[in-house]
């Protein structure tokens, strides 16, 4: 196929106060090309699609589409060049069918008229092959639907360049499959697509260019045939990194935490978590995998003592004193009290592990400000934690009284670990814990969670990384819809079969997908 | 897809978002908001009332520094407003929008008085004093601690309710007024004890104590458990709730602590200043007090200086009125003004704009 350039961009710059977003970026698309823009979290991705796609504006530089130069202000000059940009967040109408978020917002000569725009966006999705109900609602759609819809409306705008930011983040692999086989419809059809990724394998396995950016500048655009993995990393990051974890065996593991038919039926009377049991070992990480708002944060929060389950059992066996306790209906301080040293980072980190607006000390001294008689509270020993911490985690601050809201997320991260361990905790466990994070705080993560295993920690890990639960943790627990699913050993299992297990009781949304593919694919 | 591209143009200027700032440079930019401010008002002032702008500022300065006199009424009401203000900042830190200072504050003037109306002339005046003080502080409370049991509870809204409490506690004062005054013109005559002791100057134990009280709060917020539960409840409670803190008492305390310190502003304007009391005898330095608090960004030690700012305009302004005899309005009007421009610096603070560059394009 000739290549025609689609779409260029020149020196662009952006600067958000004194930090270079993106630093004299170039950048050249094709048309009927999958190009990824791969690179760590904040060096600038998402910052240079929005330029293109209207959100921001170029401090510097220029945008060419087709040759000539433009200047695009807002979403709707993006959408007049042919641009579309899908974000990570959609942005739907709950209440609306599909068809009618498609249509809102374009201007037709015709009146309104819904059956005709039915019509039309099951004609697109034909073409592409989406499988689309146009007429169902919003709130009733699954994450992998919900998207679709968001590509469909951009198409339906008659982008020419899409934009993909993260598409995969909120989909099973089953989901991202399918998803890639539109993706490379769309590319055979002209289409020029971009997508932001820090997933290798997916960069690999789609794209026909990689674009790589490090700290907002362009490192270089390579053909993916000609590259790898390890190559895309070390550009990425900048030096060389391992991409291993190390697993021990654990050692003698026992019993430490005992989750017996937990039950949580919320305040609107859903049931968000129903009958779980598990066992939780010293010694050894147990992954909690699943779709997100599968009832992981509640079965962790359940346990921490935030919120309380309905019915069932939480049996503690302290190893000092030999007695077990059930903590089911005790809050966090009760559990502080009877000797249960359990430590939890939660998934919110400045909501909720942390005070984002307050400094280093002062967030070490969250756990333990009231221990104690004075009615003053003690910064001294909070700021020699909050010095030993930024000393060994190798936290980037100007100092222990550095604002935590203003550091990025991975040092956020290492102050809050950094606490939950000084703890000396029996349990550790651990919501989401390199979220947002590069690839080298994300190694640091994972080597102290297993440091803690060594240990004889007992450590829950949930997490979102399939090949990292496969990697770190010695068994995982699958969870959907509130429920188990299925403890798979990890040394023994692969992703496609987590995979399938995070979507067993919702087997139904898969069936009817592989019908509609069947179907789409005879026409 | 050829775009007429005369027609398209970069923007004349983005917004963008600094990320920090150096103290002086703020100040500037707050000191400037306040020159420009009051430049505008000259400049209305001398198409309004054509009164030359040399002239009107030195009206302005003239109201708090003129005389001996003016600059310890310009400290006293600056103090009266400061331990409002102090007292509503607790809860304000805590993101509890207590809008009902000005009856909490009321209602412990009231207290005050009644224990000097009753019990006047059966206890010694320092005992007097000490009674007034107490009971100032326990209505003051309780009328702050109303709010809060609600909201703890049921999850009321804290603002509506402490405005409505406003009102309840001015019906109660006219109540009393009523009571009190047997000729029924309900304005109740200056009370002959319970008047705090003259040191120095009538004023000067008010100011000490003020001060006395700022150093306390600042302290209290600070460097307490008490105060460390605060920020930690008023920046998340979803933190609050992780650590363990018991979300709903913190709430109550705080209110109580808040409704205290009103109390002692009660306390202060009867036995220190007024010796009476009607309906008006707070004033509005109540909602006053909100903006001297949020000016100073909750911090105590500051609203030493936004109480002393947001005084020095109201006199300015009052004594404008007098000067040029004018509508009462205009000084309003001028407050106004200042404030907004100080209001509106804050986004030149957090952010800058940027103007299109002229940069030569060489494509053409």
């Amino acid at each position: 196929m000739e290549k025609t350039i689609a779409l260029e961009m020149k020196n662009i710059s952006k600067y958000f106060g004194s930090l270079a977003a993106n630093k004299n970026v170039d950048l050249t698309v094709y048309r009927g090309e999958i190009l990824s823009i791969l690179g760590e979290n904040g060096c600038g991705k998402t910052t240079l699609m929005n330029m293109i796609a209207g959100i921001y504006f170029p401090d510097e530089g220029e945008i060419f589409v087709d040759g000539e130069e433009v200047i695009i202000r807002s979403p709707k000059d993006a959408f007049e060049k042919g641009i579309g940009m899908v974000h990570q967040h959609f942005k739907l109408v709950d209440l609306f069918t599909a068809a009618e978020n498609v249509i809102l917002g374009t201007k037709d000569e015709k009146r309104y008229n819904i059956k005709e725009a039915n019509k039309k966006v099951q004609e697109l999705a034909d073409k592409y092959g989406f499988i689309i109900d146009p007429a169902k609602k919003i709130h009733e759609m699954s994450v992998s639907e919900k998207q679709t819809v968001e590509i469909l409306k951009v198409l339906y705008r008659g982008a020419d360049i899409l934009i993909l930011d993260e598409p995969s983040a909120v989909l099973t692999p089953q989901e991202t499959e399918k998803l890639f086989a539109v993706i490379r419809r769309m590319r055979d059809h002209g289409k020029s697509i971009l997508i932001i990724t820090h997933k290798l394998h997916e960069v690999m396995a789609i794209s026909d260019r990689v674009a790589v950016l490090r700290k907002g500048e362009h490192v270089a655009t390579v053909e993916t045939a000609n590259t790898t993995p390890e190559e895309l990393t070390e550009m990425m990051v900048g030096k060389k990194v391992e991409l291993n974890i190390f697993r021990p065996e654990p050692k003698n593991p026992t019993d430490r935490l005992e989750v017996k038919n937990l039950s949580l039926t919320d305040s609107e009377g859903i049931k968000v978590l129903e009958d779980i049991s598990f066992t939780v070992r010293s010694g050894e990480i147990l992954g909690i995998a699943g779709i997100a708002g599968s009832g992981q944060r509640e079965l962790l929060e359940s346990i921490a003592g935030l919120c309380h389950a309905t019915t069932g059992e939480i049996l503690y066996n302290n190893p000092k004193t030999g007695i077990t306790e059930n903590l089911r209906d005790k809050d966090p301080i009760q559990i502080r009290e009877l000797g249960v040293r359990l430590s939890f980072v939660p998934e919110d980190r400045l909501g909720m592990g942390l005070v984002g607006n307050m400094d280093i000390v002062d967030n070490m001294m969250l756990r333990s400000y009231n221990k104690g008689h004075s009615i003053f509270v003690d910064r001294k020993k909070p700021k020699d934690l909050a010095e030993k911490i930024i000393k060994e985690l190798e936290v980037a601050t100007p100092g222990t009284h550095a604002i935590v809201r203003r550091l990025s997320g991975g040092n956020v991260q290492k102050v809050l670990v950094g606490r939950e361990i000084a703890a000396s905790p029996t349990v550790l466990m651990a919501a989401y814990p390199v979220r947002g994070l590069d690839i080298n705080s994300s190694y640091t993560i994972y080597n102290l969670l297993t440091k803690q295993k060594e240990e004889g920690v007992a450590v829950v890990f949930v997490g979102e990384d399939l090949d990292v639960l496969v990697e770190l943790c010695d068994r995982i627990m699958v969870v959907c819809g509130g429920r188990v699913t299925g403890i798979v050993d990890g040394r023994n299992t692969t992703k496609e079969e987590i995979g399938l297990l995070m979507t067993k009781s919702e087997s139904y949304t898969l069936e009817n997908n592989e019908e509609g593919g069947i179907s789409s694919g005879n026409k | 897809m050829a775009t007429n591209k005369t027609h398209i143009y970069e923007p004349l200027f983005h917004v963008v978002k600094r990320d920090t700032i150096p103290l002086y440079k703020s100040m500037l930019i707050r000191v400037i908001a306040v020159a420009a401010g009051l430049l505008l008002c000259s400049l209305l002032s001398l198409i309004l009332i054509n009164a030359n702008p040399v002239e009107f500022i030195e009206t302005l300065m003239d109201a708090s520094f003129g005389s001996e006199r003016r600059m310890w009424k310009f400290a006293k009401d600056s103090a009266v407003l400061l331990c409002i203000a102090l007292a509503i900042t607790p809860a304000f830190r805590m993101k509890f929008w207590n809008i009902g200072a000005e009856g909490q504050v009321l209602i412990g003037a009231l207290a005050a008085v009644a224990v000097a109306f009753y019990m006047g002339n059966s206890v010694p005046n320092w005992a007097l004093l000490v009674i007034m003080f107490f009971a100032a502080i326990i209505v003051g409370a309780i009328w702050g601690g109303i709010p809060a049991i609600f909201k703890a509870k049921w999850g009321t809204n804290e603002t509506l309710f402490t405005l409505m409490m406003n009102y309840a506690a001015s019906g109660i004062v006219a109540y009393f007024l009523v009571e009190w005054t047997p000729s029924g013109s309900s304005v109740l005559g200056e009370l002959k004890v319970g008047h705090l002791p003259q040191v120095v100057h009538p004023y000067f134990i008010i100011i000490l104590s003020v001060l006395v009280l700022t150093v306390l709060v600042s302290i209290y917020l600070n460097s307490t458990k008490q105060g460390y539960e605060i920020s930690v409840v008023g920046e998340s409670e979803n933190t609050a709730r992780y650590i363990g803190i018991n979300v709903k008492k913190v709430i109550i305390r705080t209110m109580l602590v808040s409704g205290a310190v009103c109390g002692i502003a009660g306390f202060l304007i009867v036995a220190g200043l007024d010796h009476s009391i009607s309906e008006t005898t707070v004033g509005g330095s109540g909602f006053t007090a909100i903006m001297v608090s949020w000016l100073a960004k909750f911090n105590p030690i500051v609203m030493i200086l936004t109480a002393a700012f947001v005084t020095f305009l109201d006199q300015g302004a009052s004594q404008m009125s007098t000067y040029f005899n004018i509508d009462s309005s205009f000084p309003d009007m001028v407050v106004g003004i200042v404030l907004f421009f100080i209001i509106g610096c804050e986004f030149f603070i957090n952010y800058k704009l940027k103007f299109r560059s002229f940069r030569k394009k060489e494509v053409q």
